[in-house]
């Protein structure tokens, strides 16, 4: 049972497949799909190219004043600072 | 129900990310400091409500969530809407294509991709309308699930899913109009478009 799904079945489901929200058989049919078109696969290849990259790019880093003051209203005793420098 | 004193050993090492989604929600540092100051506090005072056994970084992003749209959203509200319904598939991808690769191993548009400066990806991010902005925060860079984001933001899942799916079109149309104008990618390739 192939061919049931097209270009245009796939790319219209596409965030719900790459997100893990189809049931088996849809799944299936997309990956099926995928096997046998380069083009849409590319696609699909960058869409989950392009969120790693957002995902990994969208990190900053606690400033630590930020975790002192909640530590402190928290009750929460962080391990001591450096000394400053003299 | 949940014990207070354990609350800074499970819900402390999540701090770095809720400041950055803080960071993308506010837009503003200050803000991102207090609104996490804030959640913490409340989490903490809430804490025995939390049901044990169940997602903890979920109930703390719906806490931050309801704290930033209780406290924020009034403030500073940036109203632009495009409608994007008639906007083409693989949007970035179709742009990008027909650059050429500086190593021969990895696809030009993955190189591209990976070569944007971090701010500039952040902003495309900030740059969008608050509800879409804040499904694809929750979905590409938290990793939560239709179910989770809709409890989060307070909507039934098929918002949610209309949501990233506008929301995520009108990120690679930012991305690729900030990449043009920053000079990462060449003027020229928008021909294609």
């Amino acid at each position: 049972m192939t061919g049931d799904m097209d270009c245009e079945g796939a790319i219209r489901r596409i965030y719900e497949y790459l997100d893990g929200e189809l049931n088996t058989w849809k799944r299936a049919a997309i990956a099926r799909h995928l096997d046998e078109c380069p083009p849409c696969a590319q696609g699909f290849d960058f869409e989950i190219e392009l969120r790693q990259v957002i995902a990994f790019k969208c990190r900053d880093d606690v400033p630590p004043q930020l975790r002192r003051r909640i530590a402190i209203a928290i009750g929460v005793e962080l391990p001591p600072e450096d000394p400053p420098v003299v | 129900m949940a014990d207070q004193a354990e609350f800074a050993d499970l819900a402390m090492p999540y701090m770095s990310a809720l400041y950055s989604a803080a960071l993308r929600m506010t837009r503003n540092p200050a803000d991102a400091e207090d609104l996490v100051q804030e959640t913490y506090l409340r989490a903490y005072r809430g804490f025995g409500g939390f049901k044990e056994g169940t997602n903890l970084k979920a109930w703390l992003y719906k806490i931050l969530t309801n704290t930033f749209i209780n406290t924020y959203r009034s403030k500073k509200r940036r109203p632009e809407q495009v409608d994007l319904d008639d906007m083409e598939d693989f949007y970035l991808f179709r742009r990008l294509g027909g650059l050429e690769a500086a190593e021969a191993a990895r696809s030009p548009e993955a190189e591209v991709l990976e070569n944007m400066p971090d701010e500039v990806v952040k902003q495309a991010l900030e740059d969008l309308p608050e509800q879409f902005r804040m499904a694809v925060l929750l979905a590409d860079v938290e990793g939560f699930s239709y179910k989770e984001i809709a409890e989060i933001m307070d909507v039934p899942i098929g918002t949610v899913m209309s949501r990233l799916h506008r929301g995520r079109k009108q990120l690679q149309k930012r991305l690729w109009d900030l990449a043009e104008e920053r000079g990462l990618v060449p003027r020229a390739a928008a021909a294609g478009g």
